[in-house]
C-alpha cells in the first residue's frame, strides 16, 4: 500500500531529496561556489522529471487515501510548471552570476518551490491543497528578497511576504468553513455534498474566501496588489520566475479546487470568476499605459492575462480548461522569450529596465528587434502569432458557455492593452535618437529570445501536440 | 450551554480583527506580523470547533499542520524584515515605500 503511493509520488520525493541533498552539499562545500554546477543539476533534473511525468500511462493514480490525485491534467501542469522553472533557472544563471547574486540557495528554493507546485495541481484534499501552496509561498517569499543588500529586493520580498500571508489566511479560512460545513476535508467528499441547489451559506462562504485567497496567487484584480511591486522590486531572473512556472501551478490548482471540489455547483463560482476575469482584463490593460519600467509593465501585461485564462476557467466546460491550459503554456513561452530580452538589456554594466532607453533599437540590433516585435504581437493578440489563437480559444469556449458578454469584454480589453505592448515597438523603431541601450549575456538568452519569438509563428502550423495533450488533460479533470 | 456558533463567532471577530490589523496599521511591521498571526489562530479556532462538532478527528490534524506552518510563515518574515531593516534602518510601515505606482 505505502509502496503503491511512494511510487505515485516518486517525482516529488526525488525533487524534494535532491534539494535536501544539495542544501547540505553546498554548506559542508564550497557554499557558492557550487552555485552555478547547482543551477544546471537543477535544470537538468527538472527537464528529467518532466520527461518521466510525460511519459507516463495515461490513468489516474490516487495516492495517501486520496491526498494526492496523480491525473493526466496534474501530469499536463507539472510538465509545464517543470520546463519552464528548468528553462527561467538557465536563462537567469549568468546574469546573476555576473553581478555577483547567484547564491546557492537560489536553485535550492527554486526546486523547492517547483516541490510545492507539483503538490498544488495534484491536491485532491484540503490540507494537501494548503501544504502545497504554503512550500511554494514561503520558498517565493525568499527568493524574492534574494538581493539581501538591496533596498527594493527586500522591500519587494516583505512586501510580498505580508499579503501573500494575508492570502494565505483567506484562503484557510475558507477551508476550515469548508470542513465544518462539508463535514471532510477531501475533495471527493466535498463534491458529494456540494451539488447544484444544495450549497449551503456556510460552504458558500468557504468557497468564497478559498476563491478570493487563490486569485491573490494568480494576481488577479482586485488581489493583484502584490504584483507590481514584486515584479519590480525582485532581481530580473527571480521576476521571470515569477511569470511563468508558479502562474500555471496557481491557475492548476485553482481548476483542481473548482472542478473537484465544486464541479456540481458550476453556477454558483461561474459569476464569481467571471467578475475576476473582467477585472484583472480592464485594470491590467488600463494601469499598465502609464507605466516606464518593462518589468512593471510585464506586471500589469500578467495580471492582464491572468484575466483571459480565468475566462477558460468562468466557461465551466472541458473545452474551457483545454483552452485555458493551451492559453498558459503559450503564455509561458512568450514570457520566457520577453524576459530573456530584458535579461540582455544594459547599460554600462548595469541593468536598465526603463523602456524608453529603448529608443532606436532596432537601427542597431535589427535581428533582437524583430523577435521582440513577434513576442509582443503575440502578447497583444496581434492575429498572425500564435497570442491570438490562445485568446481565440479561450473566446471559443466562453461563446459556446453562453458567457457572450465576458467575451465581448475582453475583446475590448486586448485592444486597449495593445497600445502598451504597441508602444514599446514604436520606441523601438521609430523612437528619438537617444537610445542608449546595449544588449550582453550569454548565448543561452539570444537562443531562448529567437526560440520563443520562432515558437509564435511555427506555432500557426505545428502545435507539438500541446493542443491535444491540453484536451486529454481537460477531459481527465472536467467529469 | 456554549455550542458551535460561539466558538465560530469568537473565530470570524479575531480573523476580522486580524484583517484591519492589516490595513488599518501605520505603525510598524511587526503588527503586521501579529495581525497575520491571529488570523490564522483564528482558523485554528474554527477548525477544532468543527472537529469537535462534527466528531472527526481531521479538523484537529489540520490545526497542526497549520500551527507549524505559521511558525515557519513567522521566521521567514523576520527573517526578511532583518534584511529590510538592515537596508533602510526603519521597519515602520509607512517607510515601504521605495516602490510606487
Amino acid at each position: 500500500m505505502i509502496q503503491a503511493d511512494l511510487s505515485v509520488i516518486l517525482p516529488e520525493i526525488i525533487l524534494a531529496l535532491f534539494a535536501m541533498g544539495a542544501l547540505l552539499g553546498a554548506v559542508y562545500t564550497t557554499k557558492d561556489k557550487l552555485a552555478p554546477t547547482l543551477v544546471w543539476a537543477t535544470a537538468g533534473l527538472m527537464i528529467a522529471l518532466a520527461i518521466y511525468i510525460a511519459s507516463q500511462p495515461a490513468g489516474t493514480n490516487i495516492a495517501f487515501n486520496g491526498m494526492f490525485v496523480d491525473d493526466g491534467f496534474a501530469r499536463f501542469a507539472k510538465a509545464a510548471i517543470l520546463v519552464a522553472a528548468a528553462i527561467v533557472l538557465m536563462i537567469g544563471q549568468e546574469y546573476m552570476a555576473r553581478r555577483d547574486m547567484l547564491r546557492f540557495e537560489y536553485p535550492i528554493l527554486i526546486a523547492l518551490s517547483a516541490v510545492g507546485m507539483m503538490m498544488m495541481v495534484s491536491a485532491g484534499d484540503l490540507m494537501a491543497l494548503y501544504m502545497g501552496l504554503e512550500l511554494q509561498s514561503l520558498a517565493l517569499y525568499v527568493v524574492a528578497a534574494l538581493r539581501r543588500d538591496s533596498a527594493k529586493s527586500t522591500e519587494a520580498g516583505l512586501k510580498y511576504f505580508v499579503l501573500g500571508a494575508l492570502s494565505s489566511g483567506l484562503l484557510l479560512y475558507g477551508a476550515s468553513l469548508v470542513y465544518g460545513f462539508a463535514g471532510t476535508t477531501k475533495f471527493a467528499g466535498i463534491i458529494t455534498v456540494a451539488e447544484h441547489g444544495h450549497v449551503t451559506i456556510g460552504l458558500l462562504f468557504g468557497l468564497v474566501f478559498l476563491i478570493s485567497g487563490l486569485a491573490f496567487k494568480v494576481s488577479a484584480a482586485p488581489f493583484h496588489m502584490w504584483t507590481p511591486d514584486v515584479y519590480e522590486g525582485a532581481p530580473t531572473p527571480v521576476t521571470a520566475f515569477f511569470a511563468t512556472a508558479p502562474k500555471v501551478a496557481a491557475m492548476g490548482l485553482f481548476a483542481r479546487v473548482l472542478f473537484d471540489a465544486f464541479g456540481g455547483a458550476i453556477a454558483d463560482w461561474q459569476q464569481v470568476i467571471a467578475v475576476l476575469s473582467v477585472l484583472s482584463m480592464f485594470l491590467g490593460a488600463i494601469a499598465a499605459i502609464g507605466q516606464r519600467d518593462i518589468k512593471r509593465l510585464m506586471a500589469y501585461s500578467s495580471i492582464a492575462h491572468m484575466g483571459y485564462a480565468l475566462i477558460g476557467l468562468a466557461a465551466g466546460t472541458e473545452q474551457g480548461i483545454a483552452a485555458m491550459l493551451t492559453y498558459m503554456v503559450i503564455y509561458v513561452t512568450m514570457n520566457v522569450g520577453t524576459f530573456a530580452f530584458i535579461l540582455m538589456l544594459e547599460k554600462d554594466g548595469k541593468p536598465v529596465t526603463d523602456i524608453s532607453a529603448l529608443n532606436q533599437f532596432a537601427s542597431r540590433a535589427p535581428g533582437k528587434a524583430l523577435a521582440v516585435l513577434i513576442l509582443l504581437f503575440s502578447l497583444a493578440g496581434v492575429p498572425p502569432m500564435l497570442g491570438f489563437f490562445a485568446k481565440f480559444g479561450v473566446w471559443q469556449a466562453g461563446i459556446e458557455a453562453e458567457l457572450t458578454t465576458l467575451v465581448i469584454a475582453s475583446a475590448i480589453a486586448s485592444v486597449i492593452g495593445a497600445f502598451y505592448y504597441l508602444r514599446i515597438v514604436f520606441f523601438m523603431y521609430f523612437g528619438e535618437e537617444n537610445g542608449e541601450v546595449e544588449t550582453n549575456g550569454s548565448p543561452i538568452l539570444s537562443v531562448a529570445l529567437t526560440v520563443s519569438a520562432a515558437l509564435m509563428l511555427v506555432g500557426l502550423v505545428y502545435q507539438f501536440g500541446i493542443d491535444s495533450a491540453a484536451a486529454s488533460a481537460a477531459a481527465t479533470l472536467v467529469k | 450551554m456554549i455550542g458551535l456558533e460561539h466558538y465560530l463567532t469568537v473565530a470570524a471577530t479575531l480573523f476580522v480583527i486580524g484583517i484591519f490589523g492589516l490595513f488599518l496599521n501605520r505603525k510598524n511591521v511587526i503588527i503586521l506580523l501579529m495581525s497575520i498571526e491571529l488570523m490564522l489562530l483564528a482558523v485554528n479556532i474554527n477548525l477544532v470547533a468543527f472537529s469537535s462538532f462534527l466528531g472527526d478527528l481531521v479538523g484537529q490534524v489540520f490545526t497542526l499542520f497549520v500551527l507549524t506552518v505559521a511558525a515557519a510563515e513567522a521566521a521567514i518574515g523576520l527573517a526578511i524584515l532583518v534584511c529590510f531593516f538592515r537596508n533602510r534602518g526603519t521597519i515602520a510601515v509607512e517607510d515601504i515605500n521605495v516602490m510606487k505606482g
